[in-house]
């Protein structure tokens, strides 16, 4: 059957998401974005060796609302991008593939995320 | 490559919409994926009203009323109805499954029925997998042994060695896993699928196969293997509760201990 003008069944859009498969893309799309926010903390520590007067730019963004906005959305996607990077590491080990714990494992991963967030943001505001 | 829009071809445009005859109280509305080959239109979802009074518990008992007795027209496989033969694999309520072993009763409201997803559609439910079956070759699913033309004595297992293939030989190749995998939808025709993965491992693990190593060998490709990002709607979909998540998984070990 290699006819072409056969219709290719719908994918994407019908297939019902699962937690599983949900916290799949979301690593991927947060690994892009911490992909990204590294390039943003070179340009921040390339900031400090320009000087005083750049080094105070960066320090302007980064503490108005936006900047923050931006800081604690990296923390996030750090965090999720590390507890859910642990579970392909105990995965890889040959443990958690059971649907239950592999779920249970996976809303750890999300709700521990925000938790991290919320740690880090309280540890590091005593820095800045 | 990720394709995420259907071609123009396989838009799927509004169907018929078949009243309720019988004049039941208990209806069910069954939206229903059709294509035929012979009109040359795109496909489209034919809206069923059911009789639930009148109908078993099953999905495919709906299909068969929905044949029998409205539309004759309506194309689906199956064959021994009671999830041992792998027939009438297809995407009910969003999930691959059997439709022979999926109640209705579970899912409330319209029920959306759909061929296998990201297959070339011969008709109406049927999907194309030419390319699974070519794959499952591939991998050469037959026992190899140096024993076969000399002796004619079978060859023992233990018991605890043929306790490795429980969860494993019970497949059935409906290929609901491997058409509910996003990577097998976008790499297909390289990537080898949870199915024909599983499978691999039953042959890698039988005790009485000498072939191992090859086999290990021939698996651990980029493509073939390690396009499985552990997304796990293999194992979500199984309608015989199998793992194939966890065999590729310990695939993915083994070469990285051995």
């Amino acid at each position: 059957m290699q006819n072409n003008n056969n219709p290719l069944s719908p994918h994407l859009g019908i297939y019902k998401w699962q937690i599983s498969s949900l916290l799949s893309i979301t690593h991927r799309i947060v690994g892009v974005i911490n992909f990204l926010a590294i390039t943003l903390i070179c340009f921040w520590t390339l900031s400090l060796l320009l000087g005083e007067n750049s080094y105070e730019v960066t320090k302007i963004f980064l503490k108005s609302f936006f900047g923050k906005f931006i800081i604690i959305s990296l923390c996030w996607t750090f965090s999720f991008h590390i507890l859910n990077e642990i579970r392909h590491l105990i995965w890889d080990m040959g443990y958690g593939f059971d649907l239950k714990i592999a779920k249970i494992t996976g809303v750890l991963a999300f709700f521990g995320s925000f938790i991290l967030t919320i740690l880090f943001y309280l540890i590091g505001k005593n820095f800045l | 490559m990720a394709e995420f829009s259907l071609p123009d071809n396989s838009k799927i445009v509004k169907g018929n919409y078949y009243k309720d005859t019988t004049g039941s109280k208990n209806l069910k509305k069954v939206n229903v994926y059709r294509w035929s080959p012979d009109d040359g239109k795109n496909p489209r979802i034919d809206t069923f009203e059911v009789d639930m009074d009148n109908c078993g518990p099953k999905v495919l008992d709906i299909l068969f009323k929905i044949k029998n007795e409205i539309d004759s027209s309506l194309t689906f496989r199956r064959s021994c109805a009671h999830g041992v033969c792998g027939s009438c694999a297809m995407n009910v309520d969003g999930i691959n499954t059997l439709s022979c072993i999926k109640s209705h009763n579970d899912i409330k409201g319209e029920l959306n029925i759909y061929p296998l997803p990201h297959l070339k559609v011969i008709k109406d439910l049927i999907g194309d997998l030419s390319n699974l079956y070519k794959q499952y070759e591939s991998i050469q699913p037959w026992l190899k042994t140096s024993k076969t033309d000399t002796e004619k004595n079978e060859i023992i297992q233990s018991q605890k060695d043929r306790s490795k293939l429980d969860g494993y030989y019970e497949c059935i190749l409906c290929a609901c896993c491997s058409t509910s995998c996003p990577s097998y939808w976008w790499n297909g025709d390289k990537y080898l699928g949870p199915a024909v993965l599983l499978q691999a491992y039953r042959w890698i693990n039988d005790s009485r196969d000498e072939d191992k190593k090859e086999r290990l060998k021939k698996v651990a490709d980029e493509l073939k293997l390690y396009r499985c990002h552990t997304i796990m709607n293999c194992t979500n979909s199984c309608p015989k509760g199998l793992n194939p998540a966890k065999a590729i998984g310990s695939i993915k070990k083994m070469l990285a201990t051995s």
